[in-house]
């Protein structure tokens, strides 16, 4: 016990400040936070079990009962629809993923170590985006295996994964605020729910917003989470009944939901990192 | 040991709203020497440690770790500490070895040098065959152990411990204690918070007593103890004997306290070694048979009361939060 603070000559030659040792603070971080997604249930079942079953259940359970115009299969429009829900309803996996931290002493040690400070936040959101690219991979199979045909060439299909990765990532920092602003993991849980369920159903991601009312309607139109639905279906040939609607966002979805997207980040980051300054001063 | 690896505040002050946590605290302590900041819950211990770690800013004074001023030079303080705090503050999902390396490439190492290091820790901390364990099958003990190690992962010159050994149970306590020593031999400077009179004695050069985040106290425990009257003799009769007294007399270094029923006799004794037989001896020649014989060593809140004339705690059994008992200054709080 006696050599613990004995200084070896090979130790001491840790990486130098700069670009690359913040990458390296980030990957740290990325990979811890990857462990703790595979070591709790709860989120690990919110990107694997749940996209199987919400894609099932919407395709046979809704599937039965919405027939769509043109004869299309409910299955070849939902998918669209499903990767938007799952997706925005697992970003609140960075809202939980950071309150629970905050909440324990562990930022504090993080906090004492000679790092870069950010290194938290972006950890946290790149492993939640390597997480959303999970979740969307297994609503993909679980897509094809039900009867959904992306139509277009192999780059127009990845393109409409990379819409909604991005979408994904954008929110996430919304969510990243919502953690950091909430008491615990559960309020985070509970405020996310109630703010991230409605826009991902009042939307043009499961059913078509024609014969919703007037203002659900104009809300669904101007709902990010239909742009990016509407942009991957255009995208992969799919049905899109919002096509025929005049709200801007419905006749530009690609462009809406990439301004959408640029949007959130270029407000949630900046905010995001200011409220984790705050939150973690005294 | 350079002279650059010492800690050193002057006049810190601290406010959390309308209670004052720390009120302008000086510290000194030289490179290679151990301090102990003795002092009841609330009396600005983890603040201070905070303030010294980076963690919070002070309102007023200043402090210095390693030579670096904390709140101009933080990155430079960081590279020369390490922190256990009183929270666990590792990773309760991750295994110890996976805390250990995280821990080791946030500080800048490298990969291989991290995993190196991990394993060198959990071997001399005794946690190889829990290394790969995830922290929920951790015992109190490890995972304080554990947090000890991870705050020697750099081999900094510089440690803090906040109240390392509360709430372990003694065999733990003990433990950590000899983990505590063998740093101590390896020449670091530590500045160690504790609740606890004995373990302050065990292992710090020096104490400082706060409370209401004044220094009441500052000097070695033998001092300390000196201003409390030193230890206390407790003598249980079998039956009461009005000679008893004056047998004892000669051995203990102030007047004898005789209690209601005559069989309970108490006074203040300079503790040496065979003072419980020389005393048992001189009552048996007297012809006085004794039940019981104890030497009380001070307690903190012997020196608490000697020093304050209040106990170092308040109320009992209530779980006080730092500031809470620190008195309130401004208006209308």
């Amino acid at each position: 016990m006696t050599t613990l603070l004995v200084p070896t000559p090979d130790l001491a030659r840790p990486r130098p400040d700069g670009i690359v040792r913040k990458v390296f603070d980030v990957v740290a971080l990325t990979g811890r936070n990857l462990v703790h997604i595979a070591r709790e249930p709860a989120q690990l079942s919110d990107v694997t079990v749940q996209p199987v079953l919400f894609t099932l259940l919407f395709v046979y359970v809704f599937g039965a009962g919405i027939s769509l115009q043109g004869g299309h299969t409910y299955a070849n429009f939902a998918i669209a629809g499903l990767l938007a829900l799952n997706l925005t309803t697992s970003s609140m996996g960075t809202a939980v993923g950071l309150s629970t931290d905050l909440n324990t002493g562990v930022i504090d040690r993080f906090r004492t170590l000679p790092m870069w400070r950010p290194a938290v936040l972006v950890g946290r959101s790149l492993a939640d985006l390597l997480t959303a690219v999970v979740c969307a991979a297994i609503v993909a199979v679980t897509g094809l295996a039900v009867g959904w045909l992306p139509g277009g060439s192999f780059g127009t299909t990845i393109a409409g994964f990379a819409l909604f990765l991005f979408f994904s990532y954008a929110l996430s920092w919304g969510c990243a605020c919502l953690g950091m602003v909430s008491k615990g993991p559960e309020s985070a849980q509970g405020v996310g729910l109630v703010i991230l369920f409605p826009l991902a159903i009042v939307s043009n991601a499961l059913v078509p917003t024609q014969r919703m009312p007037t203002v659900l309607r104009t809300f669904a139109d101007w709902n990010p989470v239909s742009s990016v639905a509407s942009a991957a279906r255009n995208l992969w040939q799919n049905p899109n009944p919002s096509s025929t609607i005049h709200a801007w966002p419905m006749q530009h979805p690609l462009a809406a939901s990439l301004l959408w997207s640029v949007g959130l980040l270029a407000v949630f980051a900046p905010l995001a990192t200011h409220l984790y300054r705050r939150r973690t001063s005294n | 040991m350079t002279d650059e690896a010492t800690i050193r505040t002057e006049g810190l002050t601290k406010h959390f709203g309308p209670t004052l946590a720390l009120d302008g605290v000086d510290l000194d302590v030289p490179a290679g020497s151990i301090l102990a900041v003795l002092g009841p819950n609330g009396a600005g211990k983890t603040t201070a440690v905070r303030i010294l770690t980076t963690l919070t800013m002070p309102d007023a004074g200043r402090a210095w770790v390693a030579g670096h001023d904390v709140v101009r030079e933080p990155a430079a303080v960081q590279r020369n500490i390490g922190v256990t705090a009183q929270d666990a503050t590792v990773d309760g999902l991750l295994t110890g070895r996976q805390n250990l390396v995280m821990i080791g490439q946030l500080s800048g190492l490298r990969r291989s040098d991290a995993k190196r290091r991990a394993t060198e820790l959990l071997g001399q901390f005794d946690l190889t065959d829990a290394a790969d364990r995830v922290l929920t099958n951790y015992s109190g003990g490890m995972r304080r152990r554990l947090d000890l190690a991870a705050g020697l992962v750099t081999r900094p010159p510089v440690l803090f411990l906040d109240e390392p050994t509360t709430g372990l149970d003694p065999t733990s306590r003990v433990r950590m204690w000899d983990v505590i020593r063998d740093l101590v031999t390896g020449g670091v400077t530590l500045l160690l918070t504790t609740q606890y009179l004995d373990e302050a004695d065990e292992l710090a050069d020096r104490i400082v007593v706060i409370d209401h985040g004044r220094v009441i106290a500052d000097g070695t425990s033998g001092e300390l103890k000196a201003g409390t009257g030193g230890a206390r003799l407790e003598v249980t009769l079998s039956e009461p004997a009005a000679a008893a007294a004056d047998a004892m007399a000669p051995f203990v270094s102030g007047a004898v306290h005789v209690s209601h029923d005559g069989r309970r006799l108490r006074a203040p004794v300079r503790s040496g070694s065979g003072l419980a037989t020389t005393v048992v001896r001189a009552l048996d020649a007297a012809g006085i048979a004794v039940d019981d014989v104890e030497v009380h060593q001070p307690s903190l809140d012997d020196v608490f009361f000697a020093l304050t004339g209040h106990p170092s705690e308040p109320d009992e059994g209530d779980p006080a939060v730092e500031p809470d008992h620190a008195p309130t200054v401004g208006v209308g709080a």
